[in-house]
């Protein structure tokens, strides 16, 4: 490993603070280098503090514990030298194409003449000939991105950051500006000598980059680094591209899972976070895995291209359907229950019920709240009651979408109402 | 684009927490202050070395212009105002909490009570020159824009994406480019529309301005406002309507050449504008003709350079970026600021005990609170005539395009003249007919400030989506049912932000409407705001200042326990998207 290192991140600590005074642990003991002429990925699912690295490392915001240092020198600030791609594009909509990729260069207070000629060679460059004096509004999601990068570009940075760069974008005006960067990215013609990029799309980050690194949540820290030696261009059928896929599936599977398999042995209480996942997900991938060809058992790669699912989206189905033992997931496979087989073939009423036995079950909470409801003379109970209780054990948002995530669940099973204008729960259902 | 409620229907809490408390201290100390050196320096009148005013329809378009650039001069002291304040309520979080409660308590004082209590300062300034009466008129105008266009700039600076501060950061812009580059043109179109809101208000404070009379100091600044007002003591019909169409001249110029243009030219600052729909923005003759202009260019070159070489002298350099101030030197600055407060407000206090050590006595509050209820009854009564009158039909025209865009903006000028100018009209008829005037005075506070429910309920309807109503065509749902679950729903948030603004407007222009003139003969409702007047006319600094404090006292009140509940709760309801 003869290259330069451009990035150095050491055992980087940030916490956010909680309004009980507490401290939210976002990033804990995160290591990584980016060296010269490479492409790291960072992948992990969204909330894990991907985001919040990045704006460590562009100076954005300061780490708690731990160094940043690039160019051997320590990072505080925004440095010049570090570039960023933003997720929402983040253009200034009252600025032209020219005058957005401009202005990078206008606070380096570079002579009038240069400026321009740098921002038309990077507009040049990224594909935006004749766009020079659009607003972006008039331009479409692909074309707002092209001008993010030439901004980006148009410094002329060591390193480029990326935060999910391409999913605000529709698949294929996604796949086109991958290919076109990492074509650019192969001539050398890009004036840049490292690229950090984040995402949460598994195929993405196994054609774009050289190291992928997979974060875990709560806090976040780099887990596992997988290495992809392909030989560029990459084809996504590839044998050897799919094995890197399904090798990182099992990866992210294990240690998601695992969590949840093992919680129930220490007893998944109260105090359990849950997320919420809406019924008709639940249903819609039981059904899925249950009709041919899975026949009641899937891969989850091939599960998620076939319903067009993201990992995102996929892996809370999937938890939710381990924590209601409606099925099991494990590396990187879901196998579907008695219960969860039960569920697929039956009508509505009989789901309903089978779903309300597996909340009473396995979720405390469910169980919890309808204890109470049946205890007390009016059958009902304010919202206040089981909220308190909840954030003993956790954020405020946690405790809001946990009791979101049951509500929803009861009202599917029918095991209790709820009524958002007097926040009280009751045992009625509208008759 | 809406207009925004005032402060306190903003706030979250219901309850006024101690920095509210603090707030209505240090104004009402302020004011006291002032009334109390106004008390102090009130001797005869010095003859002011004015003209009279002539009654000839010739000399009306000098008297309009003088009357416009009044509002000119006062609308720059308002912007820079806003820049300053806002943004340091926005940065800073230590000013924001004293410096946002004080705009509500400033929101909430009849514009009218700070002219009562300025004037002989103003006056002072330049004793002897008609100077001192031109500040004070300016300084009214002031008060009656900047509070709205200063909150509208607060609130555009806290929502000012984080993409965008974070890109402008990381490409090393400083906090001056950032400013002038990314807050000021974010909060453009929100700013430019409260402006234009706040002008409309102002045309009925400039035109009563003109001619004002505090204890035996009275000012009779040239304009159309002095103009009236020496119509109505001679009874001169005709030249009454003169003045009220110069008057309708002179908004439509302000229309065409500043706002239109303004509005037109913001639209490019909106960032919710996806496609290409500029509805609001509009077309505007006057822009395209700035546009082509070479002259603008010349002008506007050089200061766009100025501007750019501005943002290069405090751009910061590369590595090192912010650096957080240090703990202990913030920790003194807490320490200063709290004692700054903890002086001020007891100074505060010290002057408003010293103010009422000779009490006015109780029986003279309850006088003055039983006549605040007598207002706020006309007030919520007019109010709810309007509503009435103007809903249903801002809904069936709003439904209506091709109706809306021509009835739209007829609405939004009218709310911009000054009713103030028809007043000698209805006190004709009411005198001709001999009416009572405690009923009949009533409709003259909301003769100016209806319009606002109307425009807003137009904008309301016209926001309906096209698949609601497809899809309440579809199922046939017609009659009182579709107003019941449709209209009245879909524009209710939009109604009820009207109604804030047409009822604060009410309670500010009730000072005027409770006691009117024509020519010797004075009519007088029994309320609040013919009390406050009249403790004006007299120079009776005492009964103004309690006057003052307890309407505002009511306004306060009434928009946290009776608008403030129903906004929110209308915002989570029923807003669409």
């Amino acid at each position: 490993m003869g290259a330069a290192t451009l990035l150095d991140v050491h055992e980087v600590r940030r916490t956010f603070p909680k309004p009980g005074g507490d401290e939210l642990l976002v990033l804990d003991g995160v290591n990584l280098t980016l060296r010269e002429g490479e492409i790291v990925g960072l992948l992990g699912r969204s909330g894990s503090g991907k985001s919040t690295l990045l704006r460590l490392i562009a100076g954005l915001a300061k780490p708690q514990g731990g160094t940043l240092t690039y160019l051997g020198q320590t990072i505080d600030g925004p440095a010049h030298g570090i570039a960023m791609v933003f997720q929402s594009f983040a253009l200034f909509p009252w600025l032209t194409v020219l005058e957005n990729v401009q202005l990078g260069l206008e606070a380096l207070t570079l002579p009038e003449k240069e400026i321009r000629t740098r921002a038309l060679q990077a507009i040049d460059l990224i594909g935006l000939d004749g766009y020079e004096s659009a607003y972006p509004r008039e331009l479409s999601g692909g074309m707002r991105q092209r001008v993010g990068f030439a901004r980006a570009l148009v410094v002329h940075p060591n390193i480029l950051m990326m935060d999910e760069p391409f999913s605000a974008l529709d698949v294929l005006t996604a796949e086109n500006l991958r290919t076109d960067f990492l074509d650019l990215w192969a001539d050398k013609k890009l004036p840049i000598k490292g690229v950090l990029l984040v995402t949460h799309n598994i195929e993405e980050a196994v054609q774009m980059c050289d190291r992928v690194l997979l974060f875990s949540t709560n806090p976040g820290r780099v887990v596992t680094e997988i290495p992809i030696t392909i030989p560029r261009p990459r084809e996504r059928t590839d044998p050897a591209f799919e094995d890197y896929v399904d090798r990182i599936y099992v990866e992210m599977t294990a240690r998601r899972v695992e969590r949840v398999r093992t919680a129930p042995a220490a007893g998944v209480n109260l105090g359990t976070p849950l997320t919420h996942v809406s019924s008709s997900l639940v249903a819609g991938l039981i059904e899925a895995v249950a009709a041919p060809p899975y026949n009641g058992k899937a891969d989850l790669p091939d599960i998620a291209s076939d319903l067009q699912l993201e990992i995102d989206e996929l892996f809370p189905v999937a938890e939710a359907l381990q924590l209601l033992k409606l099925a099991d997931v494990e590396g990187g496979d879901i196998k579907l229950t008695h219960m969860g087989k039960r569920f697929a073939d039956a009508e509505t009423n009989e789901r309903k019920e089978i779903f309300s036995r597996a909340l009473m079950a396995n979720v405390p909470l469910a169980a919890h709240i309808r204890r109470v409801l049946d205890e007390r003379a009016g059958h009902s109970a304010p919202r206040r009651r089981f909220i308190d209780e909840l954030e003993d054990h956790m954020t405020e948002e946690a405790a809001a979408e946990t009791l979101r995530a049951v509500i929803s669940w009861a009202r599917f099973a029918e095991l209790f109402s709820y009524d958002k204008e007097s926040e009280t729960f009751s045992l009625e259902n509208p008759t | 684009m809406r207009i925004l409620p005032p402060v306190s229907i903003e706030a979250r809490r219901l309850l006024p927490g101690p920095w509210d408390l603090l707030a209505a201290v240090l104004v009402l100390g302020f004011i006291v202050l002032l009334a109390d050196a106004s008390q102090a320096v009130i001797q005869p009148l010095s003859n002011l070395n004015q003209k009279p005013i002539s009654l000839d329809p010739s000399a009306l378009p000098g008297y309009a212009l003088r009357t416009g650039l009044r509002m000119l001069v006062a609308l720059g002291l308002s912007l820079a105002f806003t820049f300053s304040y806002a943004t340091w309520a926005a940065k800073s979080q230590r000013a924001g909490t004293l410096l946002v409660p004080l705009l509500d308590i400033l929101q909430s004082i009849p514009i009218f009570g700070f002219l009562s209590v300025t004037l002989a300062f103003f006056l002072s300034l330049a004793p002897g020159r008609i100077l001192g009466a031109e500040f004070a008129a300016i300084f009214l105008i002031f008060t009656s824009q900047a509070w709205n266009m200063a909150f509208s700039f607060y609130q555009s600076l806290r929502t000012v994406p984080t993409e965008l501060e974070e890109a402008g950061r990381l490409f090393g812009l400083s906090a001056w480019a950032r400013f002038w580059r990314i807050e000021v043109p974010f909060g453009m179109p929100q700013l430019i529309w409260n402006m234009m809101m706040s002008m409309s208000g102002a045309w009925f404070f400039v035109v009563a301005a003109e001619a004002f009379t505090v204890g035996n100091r009275s000012i009779t600044l040239p304009g159309i406002g002095s103009y009236i007002a020496t119509a109505v003591t001679a009874k001169d019909m005709p030249a009454i309507f003169w003045a009220i169409l110069a008057m309708l001249i002179v908004i439509l110029i302000y229309d065409q050449l500043l706002f239109r243009p303004l509005v037109a030219w913001a639209d490019r600052f909106r960032i919710d504008a996806d496609t290409n729909d500029s509805d609001e923005g509009g077309e505007s003759w006057a822009l395209s003709m700035f546009r082509r202009s070479k002259l603008i260019d010349a002008i506007g070159v050089p200061f766009d350079r100025m501007m750019h070489w501005t943002y290069r002298l405090s751009a910061p350099i590369s590595v090192g970026g912010a650096k957080a101030p240090s703990a202990v030197r913030s920790k003194v600055a807490t320490i200063v600021w709290y004692l700054f407060l903890a002086g001020a407000a007891a100074y505060a206090l010290w002057q408003i005990v010293g103010f009422a050590a000779i009490p006015l006595g109780f029986g003279e509050l309850l006088n003055i609170v039983l006549r605040g209820f007598a207002t706020l009854t006309r007030v919520v009564v007019m109010i709810a005539l309007a509503s009435v009158i103007w809903t249903p039909i801002g809904i069936y025209v709003g439904l209506r395009p091709h109706l809306s865009r021509v009835v739209q903006p007829v609405a939004q000028f009218l709310a911009a003249f000054p009713v103030n100018l028809l007043f000698p009209i209805v006190v004709f008829l009411i005198v001709s007919w001999n009416l009572n005037p405690d009923i009949w005075l009533s409709p003259l506070m909301v003769l100016g400030t209806q319009w606002y429910i109307l425009f807003n309920v137009i904008a309301g309807a016209s926001a309906l989506p096209r698949e609601l109503r497809d899809a309440s065509d579809s199922f046939q749902i017609k009659g009182w049912l579709w107003w019941r679950k449709v209209a009245l729903p879909a524009v209710f948030p939009y109604y009820l932000t009207g109604a804030i603004t047409a009822s604060g407007g009410s309670w500010n222009a009730a000072v005027l409407a409770e006691i009117v003139e024509w020519g010797h003969k004075t009519l007088r409702a029994y309320g609040l705001g013919a009390y406050i007047t009249d403790a004006t006319t007299a120079g009776n600094f005492r009964k103004i200042v309690l006057g003052i404090a307890v309407m505002s006292f009511f306004v306060v009140v009434v928009n946290r326990l009776f608008w403030r509940p129903l906004y929110w709760y209308a915002e989570r309801k029923f807003r669409l998207g």
